[in-house]
Order: C-alpha cells, then structure tokens, then sequence
C-alpha cells in the first residue's frame, strides 16, 4: 500500500493556517514555507494528486524535518505532521531507494553483533559522532551538505557496552515491580553512565530489573529516513524481546525510545497489521519514562540528590515534551538535595538534533542549537540536564561550539549520584 | 509563465538564493487560511525596500501581477496570486527598527511577527494591543494591510487605530512616507489609512510607525455562563451602559459550547446557553473593583456560573474554553467557511436569532462566537464539501447572514477584509458611486493594476 494514502485522512484536516510557522525549529531557521508544516503538507497533497513528483525537490522540502512534533502540539486542527513527514519519507524511499547513509544506517541497526563492533557503530554514527568519514566508508549523502566539519566535538564511544555489563535479570525485593529497562543504542554504546543510574535507582527502589539481552535498536534512525521496514522488523524483534517476560513497565532512559514504543509504533508501524497493532499497543501502554516512574514508585527526595551544590537548568527532549513529561523530571530535579533548578527560556524548544536532520543539515541544526547554547548560558547553570541521550550529544556540541563550560547531564545521573557513592 | 529575461533580472535585483521558480516552491506560495489555491510563476523574498521598489519598477514596465504576502495567514485570500504572476514575501524585512520609550511609538519593517513586537515592547513596560488570534504567527505588514483586529479591539481599538505613519511602495515603484511621527497632523489627505486595510492593492508597506501604550498593571479573566443568549448580551450592554468597558467580551454560543464540550468535557453545565469571557485590564487595585462590579451587574441576568481566575495560570485555564474552539468545530463537519460579521452590539441577540433561522432554513450547521464587546461574530458555516450541493447551499446561507448584519447596519467583515473570498458579496455593501470612488483611487495609484490585482473589486469581465 502507498505510505502516503495511510495519511490521506490526517492531510484532510490541514487548513493552512499557519500556526506551525510560530513553533518549527526547521521553519526558524530556513525561513521558507517549504520547510514548515503546513508546506510539508501541502506538497504530500499535491504528491498524492500525482501533480508533483517523488523528485530532489520534494525529497529536499522532506528532509527539512526534525520530527520535533512542535507543530503538531501547537496545531489548532491536531494535523499529525510528524507522521505525515514519516509516510512521506517512505513513499521517497520506495521509490527512490535509501540514501546510501540510511542504506547503511539500516544494515547497522538491525545488526546488533555488528553494532557491537565499534567499527560498525562508527559507520553509522560517524557522521553524527566523527571528525572525519573516512573516503572508503561509503557515507556519501545524495544532498551534498557540510555534515561533518571539523569543528564537531564527539563524545567516545564506551570502552564496554552496557548490556553486556549486566545479567539478564537482577532480582528485586518480592512485591516489588518487575521492570524491563529498554536501553537504547546512546545508551549502550555512549552514555553507558545514563544506564548505570537507571540500574541503580530501580534496584534502590527495590525493582526487579529485566534487561534483554536480545533488545533492538528501537528504529527511529531508520524511520527519519524512510526506511520503514528495517523499523518494522526491529520493532517486532522488540517485541519478542520484550514480550518473553512479564513485566509491569517497560523502562525507557532515552525520550526518543521511549518515543518510539510509546507513540511511533502503533502510529506508524502497526497500521496495517491489526494483531501487530494489538501487541505494539499493548507494549506502548506499558512503557513508561524512567522519570514518571521513579516518581510514582515514590522515590524520596533525601536519597537523590548532586551530592554537591549545583545549579542547573533543564531542557525538555521533543520526545518527552509531546508525551507531556515535562512535570515530573523538574519535580524530581527541584527536590533533590543541593539542586537549584534555573529555567532557561524556551526550555521546551527543540535541540536541533532531529535525528538524522542533524547529518543532513549540520549548518542549520547548529544553527537551531546556537539558541539553545545561548538561554543555557544566559542561566549561568553549572549543567544542563535533560531526558535524552540524542539531546545530550547534541547540546554538548552546541556549548562546545559556544565555548560554554557548563556540563550536560541526563536527569537520571542527578538524582542517582547520592545512591551510588 | 515569466521570460527568462524577467527571472534574470529579478535575479539580479534580490540574488538568485531569493527567487523560486521550482514547483514545490510554487505551490508552498500559492494558499493560505482560505483553503484556495494557485500558482504563481516565481517566488521572490526581496530584502529591501529598494528591492522591493526595483521589483515593482519592473513588474510595472512589464505588465506583470505583484502579489504581497506576509505569512500568508489571511482568511480571506489576500495574498494568493490568482492568475499567476510574482508572489512577493515580505518576510525577509523583519527588524524593530526602535522603540521610543519617551515619545510611546516604534518603528517596525513589515515581517516582523506581531507576539514578537508585543513582546518587545511589553519588556519596556510598553503595549501594542491588537491581539488578531493568529498573532504568534501573522506579521505586522499583513495586520496593517488587513487592519487586523482582535478580541482586546473593544476597549483598545483595531490595528489602524495604532498606526501613525508608514512606508510604502506604490505600484509604479515610487516610494513614499505617509502620515507622522506626531499624534497631531492634517498636512494632505490621511493615506495612511487609507493604506490600513487596503489588502496591499495600493501599495507594500515597507515601514510602520506604531503608537504605543504604557502596559496595563495586571489584569483579570472571568468566564460567565448564562442560561440564555440574551442573557449574555445584555451583560454586554449593561456592562458597557455602566462605563466599564472590559479589555474583553467574548462570547460563544450554544452550538459552539456543545462542540467543545462534546470533545473534551470541560463541565460547563447543561442550563449553559452562552458563555461570555470578559477580562478587565489596568491598575491592581481598579481591576479588583470592576471584577466585583462586573459579576454585581451580570448576576440578575441568568447568569449560571462565574468562574474568576486568581492567577495568570488559572485564566489560562478559562481561555483554554475560547482556544479549543476551533479544533472541535471539524467534529461538526469537515470543512467551514469563517465569516467575521459586525452589528452595533446591541443588535448582537437579533442577528444570532436571524442567524439561526438561516441555519433552519438551509439545514447547515452553523457555529457563533467572537467579540461580542464590539459586535463581531465569528460565523462558522460548517459544511463537508464531499456531500453534492453543501457548498453551493452555503453560500447562499452566508449570503443571507451578510444582508442580516446590513439590515442591522452592521457590515460583511469586520476582522478578515474582502480579498477574494467575499468578493461574490461585496454588492451588497458597496454600491453605485461609492463603490466607484474606490476603484477611482486603485485606478489613480495602480493605473496598470498590476498590483495584488482581482482583489477586493469584482473583475470586470
């Protein structure tokens, strides 16, 4: 079935009234109609009335795109653009074939012994990660944008990935809740220190923590680029991962997984499957963010804590922010102990990160970022703390570029440090 | 299709960057809040108003059809380039020029982005009060060529009533200033407002100088249920009759209740015909006594509930009421043609009762809210087009509910202007040499009509 006419209905409620001008990150920096929502929706009616084509121009009109869902939150008529960009990007797949990044991007995620590999993951993190794609990788982007300047800054990678740190199962206290923690690749293979608190304040809290072993990538790579299929078969490998213990959350560290089983799943990938849909919905409505849950589970504010005075500043992750999670992790933050919370103006706006959009369009993301880089040290905050590993890189590259000293931390790395020294 | 000689030297004039001819640029130029749709032949986003003037010069020699555009969020289809021709984007002139704390006015190019100048100015203890509800989006330009106006209208006035002078590219290319930076002035005829409201037919404006206000200390926010719809207008009039006049007065009717509280279920009561949301503005003190004065007045009047918010938060919590409006009218029908008649407020209750007998009549939903405070009502046909013979009943509906608002001498639209979608009624309101003397004016400014043509007047065929 076409992607696009999964979407026919959601393009119907569009009235073009403008309203996404005042909230897309990629609008604000391009300044074309284009690149809005409202564009974007306007060429996937006219690409479904067959008078524009699948060609560079639409592709380029696409790929201005950071899947922020800041236009959908703020759209009077609740048109679901992110999923309209998504069906479109997989009609431009199809039919034009995968860039040769997202080719690659898809080998390498549905590969988790290949993603083991640090090689592997340098293939296809390197754009976003490296100072330098080496000529022989075969990373050559169809739009041939500066994506890698040697001014990016890039975290390591860990020595050790964090799921094979740990067993499968680490026994909780009896009565207490059985969780499984979906990880997350920024996670296993990068901010190894995110996974390390998760771990310890669920076994604080007396959790009983699963961490399949055989868990996925949860896809959102591959989707930013069209390629729904490799997201379609990691997210029933994810399943049957997932599926084999009973569990009563499963635990997401990282806004963007958390995204993706929560909302992109049924949104995206179970359409057509109804009893795919059955069991993507029934996984969605037990995920929950490591924040939300550690405050329902009543985590006491004296045990968590900087085990210092700092003061911080946070930022809302697109993918926490469209789910409404935006209370709890500053609630959580403000109780700990020596924590001083500083809101940074337009907290809530968009990183620049966008997934892929970043590899594409470097200049422009920096360029969305420099803002962000700018409120954060407005503040004067010792760090800024956020949801999501993806936001995590990339503010660190923004206040690097920004020659800014403040740390960038993951909320859970706050609230864990009085509990694991 | 333009020459490649006229693309070059457009090119020429604003750099190649900033003239689009692909078709996916074309067609991301071609709409706006209006639901039409056409192409233009070239995009082009020129950066200064000299660009603009060479622009003009050029379209002017050549015969060819300049359409301005801010964000293209117009209801009535001011900006779209009906028969082709160069969509011309103001948006690239997007500065505050100043911001004059001692003589209360600013300088603005057109882009700038109408929250973002209140914004500005409300850091300086300043206020620009046109609140259109598009204007976290809408620009400064489109406000003034539309005269925008907005729910704070009734107390404060439109757009026009805040524009002191201007800049202003005629068609021929010329560029002139109108109007003062004074409050005072009679040198010459009033072109600048003329200019206000004239769908950028005669000119593009290029600079605005704004009058501005101190800001208001605090304000308050009360939502009031009645259980009539008389009800609720006459506390609009015993309001205003008691020399209060609120920032405020919106009002939504009973159909437009139903609607939003069918889709989120918000607990008005069931006895709710009409709720009225009024806020007053001014010193702390004052606004304490005009709220309890205000909820004194209204009481007797079936009135079913008031709610009064104590902080910012909580009167966010009331207009959610008025916001959430327009997301469930499309439970109703999938499609609405928006029209923005004005009565003398007073004659509120009798157009809604017309209104509603058309609605009888013609078996269409019709939906009614707005500023009450000022007689505007915001007409919502609600009509799916998929179902043969709607549309053509609608217009004929919203025909009828135009001659009801003269017959009450009120006007057609008071907020969104003519532009093409109320072109097929304008004879209704504009007649014989009235109508002639405006298309004198056009004619004496535009003598080759090049500019945003087909607009406001029907064409002569």
């Amino acid at each position: 079935m076409d992607p696009l006419k999964r979407v026919e209905k959601d393009l119907k409620k569009c009235v073009k009234c403008g309203a996404c001008r005042a909230n897309c990150p990629a609008f604000s920096t391009f300044q074309r109609e284009p690149a809005v929502a409202r564009g974007k929706v306007a060429l996937t009616q006219h690409l479904l009335a067959k008078d524009i084509e699948l060609d560079d121009q639409t592709y380029l009109a696409m790929s201005k795109c950071l899947l922020c869902g800041s236009c959908v939150e703020k759209c009077p008529n609740e048109v679901p653009t992110d999923e309209i960009v998504i069906a479109a990007r997989e009609a431009l797949a199809e039919q034009r074939g995968l860039t040769t990044f997202h080719k690659a991007v898809g080998r390498v995620i549905r590969n988790r012994k290949m993603m083991n590999m640090g090689a592997a993951m340098a293939a296809i993190l390197g754009p976003l990660f490296f100072r330098k794609v080496p000529a022989t990788s075969g990373l050559r982007l169809r739009f041939p944008l500066p994506f890698v300047g040697g001014r990016r800054h890039i975290p390591q990678l860990a020595k050790k990935p964090f799921l094979s740190r740990h067993p499968e199962v680490i026994q909780g206290e009896p009565g207490k809740p059985r969780i499984i923690y979906f990880v997350g690749c920024m996670t296993n293979f990068v901010y190894t220190e995110v996974g390390e608190a998760a771990l310890a304040l669920f076994r604080h809290l007396g959790c009983t923590v699963i961490i399949p072993k055989d868990q996925q990538c949860c896809g959102l790579p591959g989707m930013s680029g069209g390629d729904m299929e490799t997201v379609r078969e990691l997210a029933e490998r994810n399943l049957s991962a997932l599926e084999k213990y009973e569990a009563d959350y499963v635990v997401t560290a990282c806004a963007t997984c958390g995204g993706a089983l929560h909302k992109f799943y049924p949104a995206v990938v179970g359409k057509r499957n109804p009893e795919l849909q059955q069991r993507l919905q029934a996984l969605a409505e037990k995920t929950i963010d490591a924040s939300v849950l550690l405050q329902k589970l009543g985590l006491q504010p004296e045990e968590t804590g900087a085990g210092e005075a700092m003061k911080i500043t946070y930022h809302d992750p697109c993918h926490l922010r469209t789910r409404a999670i935006t209370r709890q992790p500053r609630e959580l933050l403000t109780a700990a102990t020596g924590v001083q919370l500083v809101e940074m103006e337009g907290a809530d706006k968009c990183c620049g990160l966008g997934g892929t959009f970043n590899v594409y369009h470097y200049e422009s993301s920096m360029q969305i970022n420099s803002s962000k880089s700018e409120a954060i040290k407005r503040t004067g905050a010792d760090a800024v703390v956020t949801g999501c590993p993806g936001c995590m890189m990339q503010l660190s590259d923004g206040l690097k570029h920004n020659g800014a000293p403040t740390r960038v931390l993951h909320t859970l790395e706050i609230l864990a440090r009085k509990i694991r020294n | 299709m333009l020459e490649s000689r006229i693309l070059d030297q457009l090119k020429t004039i604003v750099g190649s960057e900033n003239v689009a001819t692909e078709r996916q640029d074309l067609l991301c130029y071609g709409y706006d809040a209006t639901q039409m749709e056409f192409l233009p032949d070239a995009v082009v986003h020129p950066g200064s108003v000299d660009e603009i003037s060479q622009i003009l010069n050029l379209a002017n020699a050549e015969n060819i059809h300049v359409f301005p555009r801010g964000a293209g969020s117009g209801f009535t289809g001011g900006a779209l380039p009906k028969g082709g021709g160069i969509v011309l984007v103001v948006t690239r002139l997007n500065r505050i020029l100043r911001i004059d704390t001692e003589n209360l006015i600013a300088e603005v190019e057109p882009g700038v982005v109408t929250e973002q100048f209140q914004m500005e100015v409300e850091k300086l203890g300043l206020f620009y009060p046109p609140d259109p509800a598009s204007l976290k989006f809408s620009t400064l330009g489109g406000n003034v060529a539309e005269n925008a106006g907005g729910p704070r209208c009734v107390k404060y006035g439109v757009t026009r009533d805040f524009v002191m002078g201007l800049e202003v590219v005629l068609p021929t290319g010329d560029i002139i200033r109108t109007g003062s930076e004074t409050y005072k002035g009679v040198v010459g005829y009033d072109l600048t407002r003329l200019l206000c409201g004239s769908e950028g037919t005669l000119g593009i404006i290029t600079k605005i100088i704004f009058k501005l206000l101190p800001l208001p200390e605090a304000k308050k926010t009360m939502l009031t249920i009645f259980d009539s719809i008389d009800g609720a207008a006459r506390a609009v009039s015993t309001i205003i009759g008691n020399k209060i006049i609120p920032t405020t007065l919106e009002f939504m009717d009973h159909a437009t209740l139903q609607c939003v509280e069918k889709r989120f279920n918000l607990g008005i009561p069931e006895i709710g015909r009409a709720v009225l949301i009024i806020e007053v503005d001014g010193d702390r003190e004052l606004i304490e006594t005009q709220a309890a004065r205000i909820q004194e007045l209204v009481r007797p009047l079936g009135l079913v509930e008031c709610k009064v918010a104590k902080d910012a938060a909580e009167s966010e919590a009331l207009w959610k009421v008025r916001r959430l409006v327009s997301p469930s009218l499309r439970d109703v029908n999938p499609d609405k043609f928006n029209e923005d008649i004005v009565v003398p407020r007073s004659k509120v209750p009798d157009v809604i009762r017309r209104i509603e007998k058309i609605q009888q009549r013609y078996d269409i939903p019709i939906v009614n809210f707005g500023h009450a405070g000022d007689g505007n009502i915001h007409v919502n046909v609600m009509i799916d087009k998929t179902v043969p013979g709607m549309e053509e009943k609608a217009h004929q509906a919203i025909g009828e509910v135009f001659q009801a608002a003269l017959d009450l001498n009120g006007t057609m639209s008071g907020e969104h202007g003519v532009g093409l979608a109320k072109q097929p009624y304008i004879h209704l309101e504009l007649k014989g040499a009235q109508l002639a003397a405006m298309q004198a004016i056009k004619k004496a400014l535009d003598p080759k009509n090049i500019l945003n043509p087909g607009k406001m007047f029907p064409v002569k065929s």
